[in-house]
């Protein structure tokens, strides 16, 4: 029974959206049901889920994939810790689906169907306990992303930044791979569990691959700055993909392997800075953002390296809690800000001022969102932001200190965006996006009212957690910088405007591979052009020393034939004629070639052939014979 | 069974060559004869046991020229088995895909299923001169291929193409007498010399045969450096030859390292290993850089698989290294080295058929001339981009089974392996490249007015891509079958 739940949380999303897929280039228009056969596969997904990691005993299901290696098949599981991320996962798909099917805008078949199947990689990826079923899940996740961010491919500018999410993500990727050879090497095999079991060296590298991996998805440091091109995407792909999602996983991967980087002793502490690292200067970043968009992307990498240092530390049970508190958070904000984008044709921060005021319900939820990403008390992250620096406390008070002040930077961007959100500023002219709409259907607040609800109250998970003096801190940190942005705006450094250079950064290693690309190409002609010419070289000898043969041989005869005075005349005319008919022979030859190189086919081939073949037989014969 | 596979093609090619049925009988029969020699090969797949090691299925031995241990011997194990079922699923979607040919479609079709004869019996064939004569009357075919139906330069890169494979075979030739020669008694049955193993303890003569049969096979693959009669010969060949050549032809070579140099002379091939392993790399890395260079579609395809092919080497070779390396882990690479044969035989089968497309259309391949494709073809953008995701390695493809076998299990063996890594992340970024510079943007250029896939460009580009998946997702039958046989060479390379 528990099998049959985890086949359809699996392969429910993959078949359906493969369906709809193949709908969409079949028909190559909008297929009307679409939205709808969409929601009710992720809410069959979503009731899967939730009666999974109900269920009393552990659901458990596998296949075979590479058989030749322990944990070389597909094994899935839901447990303690994939079991109420997999909840979040299926229902905010769910709460997003059902936005996206209400907000009235026309989208291509194509949309449903890679949501779906984006889904079912993500499940894949939540329940797989083995590598090769990680990297099934992890990948496709890629892959489809790719294809939601880069929808509307009429417009290169958003395909670019869905390749730039997929390139970097994968060049992350490559870490597993790593991972899995290291594994073979140290003995561990691939299920997940044992991987700290591998010997020697190998325990090390199969670590940093998942680091490395896992810092990727996550849009840590230093691969952050696909996630600003990321947002070219649909809001609904960001209110997905950007919150509970694929940037999730990354910080989810991390949390299941814990025990691998703690095995190491410095893959744990790597991972906890870099967490930490990255919820200060992507903090920044969001301050100094001008577009909501952009702004809530770098705090998802900031949010999400509260996730990683939990994971670093081993604090796996406030890690999660920051990553479903985010999820549900962030897909709200995403949600809100496409509605806006919608409206207002526009998401840059100008166009913005005073929206809460023109859209009060919209703007009610979306503050609330707004202060639950503050760490206000008592919302959800205010929580589990409290349980993960109670973590770092008891580790490194360095650690600590870094992650009080990403606290602090969460609550400046925050504040920033509600600041301009109930500015009282005329706002900037919209439109430079789409032409705005100037509505926000009503239906649309109740996917964000449940996504707000969820910001509010799933704080109750990580309470018990957080040490009292954290949860009083933090709040009195996040009210303190509240107050103060909200009365005058926080100063957005121009050094973190651009993303810390990273999206730059990237591009720059792009072209330099397409210059070597360019140069290796240009070295493959030349060698091309040398074994041409090799070719030609050598066949223009072989002409030549046939030639010289045959005037050889005929001399002989000449020679036998005639008698010693003309053999002698002769033997002048041949030492005259031999060397110049060889050189003759060459430059014609020569000649020849490049007449023979437009129109080799003549029946040369065929007498080529032959020869060879003779020549070869008689080698054979020779062989044969000395033998 | 295995007789009526091979040669039944060979038959209804010489029929179809004496007996003038008009164009659209001879296309109807290429496709029935494929499809009933697909359907045996199915039949042969479904009965197929794994036999004890050094033994084969579907064995015959018959005695053609026994003065010199020349013999008629052929079977089936499971490192053959996947190959034959591979060529007859290409040559099958060959045939559909030839329907609408309007250029001498009888005489292409009887040098097709020639062709198709070909390739089987070198899969097949358990002798040497067998596996030769195979070998060398697939270089005829290909040749007659190219020149009779390419375009372009098709003359000039038929010829070189034939020149140099033909030099390639010349070498092989002289390795198996090499072979031959060192046997006591003796012979050119490949299980008999594998058994034998005979330069065993003679590292000179084994280097130097090991050395004339790997710079034959070498060619054939093709490996950096001797992979630069590929571009051309792909640009210009029609699209089911290139299919054929991509898909079907490159494995005469990879097949051959398994089948023939690793087992028979394994205390030469351990010296090598090295060698390959380092050419390995440099196929991966030069093949997938160099593609990324290239702005004409079907030269960038050709360029993906030197790349594609290097893995197989990098595998190949890594099995090499027994000492200090753990014999599941080579088991592993040379597990993948298989699977990647026919992976890459699919997926790229498929990509060149939709690059055949393009020419059908525009006559060209030229990248930059065409732009925003999706919206005249959807169907041919949609299977270009499975395709390219397959051919990237992309989990749930047969090409991540292969890659991730071959990059594990070559870590595994050694850890220079690691240098192969980044050619993933390569393949990635020039597919995408290509696949957005044709696809997305504004419908510009030649793809204004494309006319969309047809039904027989459909079905068998579809058809490669799906088998791509069912092994990407249950690969558990192909590994079945190949995994006892790797596990086997890996046996033998070690001794």
């Amino acid at each position: 029974m528990s099998g049959v739940l985890l086949a359809a949380l699996v392969a429910l999303p993959l078949v359906a959206g493969a369906l709809l897929c193949l709908v969409a280039v079949g028909t190559a228009g909008v297929l009307r049901a679409a939205p709808w056969l969409a929601v009710g596969t992720a809410a069959l997904t979503a009731a899967a889920a939730v009666a999974a990691s109900a269920a009393a005993t552990r659901p458990m299901l596998s296949w075979a994939f590479l058989p030749t290696v322990p944990g070389g098949e597909v094994r899935l599981l839901v447990d303690d810790l994939s079991g109420p991320v997999l909840v979040t996962v299926t229902v905010v798909a769910l709460l997003v689906l059902l936005a996206a099917a209400l907000d009235g805008e026309h989208r291509p078949t194509r949309f449903w169907g890679l949501m779906l199947l984006f889904l079912g990689s993500v499940t894949l990826t939540v329940t797989a306990a083995t590598l090769p079923g990680l990297l099934l899940g992890w990948e496709i996740m890629g892959a489809t992303s790719y294809a939601l961010i880069g929808l509307r491919w009429r417009d290169p500018e958003r395909v670019r930044g869905g390749q730039t999410a997929f390139l970097t993500t994968r060049a992350a990727d490559l870490g597993l791979y790593l991972t899995g050879g290291a594994a073979l090497a140290g003995g561990s095999g691939w299920s997940l569990e044992r991987l700290p079991d591998a010997t020697g060296p190998w325990v090390h590298l199969a670590a940093a691959g998942v680091l490395v991996a896992a810092l990727g998805k996550a849009a840590q440091l230093p691969f952050s700055g696909w996630l600003s091109g990321a947002m070219q995407g649909p809001s609904p792909v960001s209110a997905l993909l950007h919150s509970a999602a694929m940037v999730a996983m990354g910080g989810y991967l991390l949390l299941r392997t814990s025990p691998l980087l703690a095995a190491t002793g410095w893959a744990g502490p790597a991972a906890a800075w870099a967490g930490a690292l990255t919820t200060v200067a992507l903090g920044a970043v969001a301050v100094a953002q001008t577009d909501l968009k952009q702004l809530l992307a770098a705090s998802t990498a900031a949010q999400l390296g509260f996730v990683v240092l939990a994971a670093g530390l081993s604090a796996t049970t406030a890690g999660t809690d920051q990553l479903i508190a985010h999820a549900a958070t962030k897909a709200a904000l995403f949600l809100a800000a496409g509605a806006w984008l919608t409206a207002l044709g526009s998401k840059r921060l100008a166009v913005l001022r005073g929206a809460a005021r023109r859209f009060p319900l919209l703007g009610g939820l979306a503050t609330i969102g707004l202060l639950a990403l503050a760490g206000a008390p008592p919302l959800a992250l205010w929580a589990s932001k409290g349980a993960v620096l109670a973590a770092a406390r008891e580790d490194s008070t360095a650690l600590w200190a870094v992650g009080l002040v990403g606290a602090a930077l969460s609550a400046a961007y925050a504040s920033t965006a509600l600041r301009v959100l109930w500015s009282q500023a005329a706002p900037e002219p919209g439109g430079d996006e789409d032409p705005g709409t100037g509505t926000v259907p009503r239906a649309l607040l109740l996917p964000i009212g449940v996504l707000g609800l969820g910001a509010v109250g799933l704080g109750a998970l990580a309470v018990d957690d957080a040490g009292p003096g954290e949860l009083v801190l933090g709040g009195i940190l996040a009210l303190g910088v509240l107050a103060v942005v909200l009365r005058r705006p926080a100063p957005a450094p121009s050094w973190a405007v651009h993303w810390l250079g990273l999206p730059r950064a990237g591009e720059l290693l792009g072209a330099g591979t397409v210059r070597l690309a360019d140069w290796s190409g240009r070295g493959d002609d030349a060698l091309q052009h040398g074994v041409l010419g090799g070719v030609a070289g050598v066949r223009g000898l072989a002409r030549g020393v046939a030639a010289l043969d045959d005037a050889g041989v005929a001399g002989a005869v000449d020679r036998v034939a005639a008698d010693t005075t003309r053999a002698a005349a002769g033997s002048t005319r041949l030492d005259d004629a031999g060397p110049g008919a060889a050189v003759r022979a060459v430059t014609r030859g020569a000649r020849g070639l490049g007449v023979l190189a437009r129109r080799p086919q003549t029946g040369l081939t065929h007498q080529y052939y032959v020869q060879v073949a003779v020549v070869l037989a008689a080698a054979l014969l020779l062989v044969l014979v000395v033998r | 069974m295995l007789d009526l596979v091979v040669f039944v093609p060979l038959v209804a090619a010489v029929l179809l060559a004496a007996v003038d049925v008009g164009d659209r009988a001879a296309r109807g029969t290429w496709v029935a004869v494929t499809v009933l020699d697909l359907a045996l090969l199915v039949g042969m797949a479904v009965a197929y046991r794994t036999p004890a090691p050094g033994a084969l299925a579907y064995e015959r031995r018959l005695e053609w020229i026994p003065s010199v241990g020349v013999g008629y011997h052929v079977g089936v194990d499971g490192l053959s088995l996947p190959l034959l079922l591979l060529t007859g699923v290409v040559f099958a979607g060959c045939a559909v895909y030839s329907l609408r040919e309007q250029h001498r479609p009888r005489a292409q079709a009887a040098l097709f299923l020639f062709l198709q004869t070909a390739c089987l019996g070198v899969f097949a064939a358990q002798d040497l001169v067998l596996f030769f004569v195979f070998f060398d009357l697939t270089i005829v075919g290909m040749y007659f291929s190219l020149a009779g139906w390419g375009h372009g330069d098709h003359r000039r890169s038929a010829l070189q193409f034939f020149l140099y494979t033909f030099l390639g075979s010349l070498a092989l030739l002289v390795g198996f007498i090499g072979l031959y020669l060192a046997a006591d008694p003796h012979t050119f049955d490949i299980p008999e010399l594998i058994a034998a193993a005979p330069l065993q303890g003679s590292p000179v003569a084994g280097a130097l045969v090991l050395g004339a049969v790997l710079l034959g096979l070498a060619i054939k693959t093709p490996v950096v450096p001797f992979h630069t009669w590929l571009p051309p010969a792909h640009t210009d060949a029609p699209a089911v030859g290139s299919a054929v050549l991509a898909a079907v032809m490159l494995k005469l070579g990879t097949y051959g390292f398994v089948r023939i140099a690793m087992p028979m002379l394994p205390d030469a091939w351990r010296a090598w290993a090295w060698v390959l392993v380092g050419v390995g790399i440099v196929s991966v890395l030069w093949g997938a850089l160099v593609a990324m260079a290239q702005r004409d579609l079907k030269r960038m395809i050709a360029y993906t698989s030197v790349n594609h092919m290097g893995y197989v080497v990098l595998a190949v070779g890594a099995a090499g290294l027994v000492s200090g390396s753990d014999a599941v882990a080579r088991g592993v690479a040379v597990t993948g080295a298989v699977t990647q044969m026919v992976s890459h035989g699919l997926i790229t089968g498929a990509l060149f058929l939709l690059a055949g497309v393009l020419h059908d259309r525009r006559d060209s391949y030229d990248l930059g001339s065409f732009g925003g494709l999706a919206a005249p073809a959807p169907r041919f953008a949609a299977l270009l981009v499975v395709g390219a995701f397959a051919s990237l390695g992309l989990p749930g493809f047969s090409g991540f089974v292969a890659e991730f076998q071959v990059l594990t299990g070559s870590i595994g063996a050694t850890s220079w392996a690691v240098a192969a890594v980044p050619g993933i992340l390569l393949t990635a970024a020039l597919l995408l490249r290509a696949v957005q510079q044709l696809l997305t943007g504004p419908t510009r250029g030649l793809s204004v007015g494309f006319q969309d896939l047809r039904a027989t460009e459909t079905l068998p580009v579809a058809g490669l891509l799906l088998l791509a998946l069912v092994v990407g997702v249950v690969p558990a039958t192909l590994l079945g079958w190949i995994t006892p046989a790797a596990t086997s060479v890996v046996e033998l390379v070690g001794r």
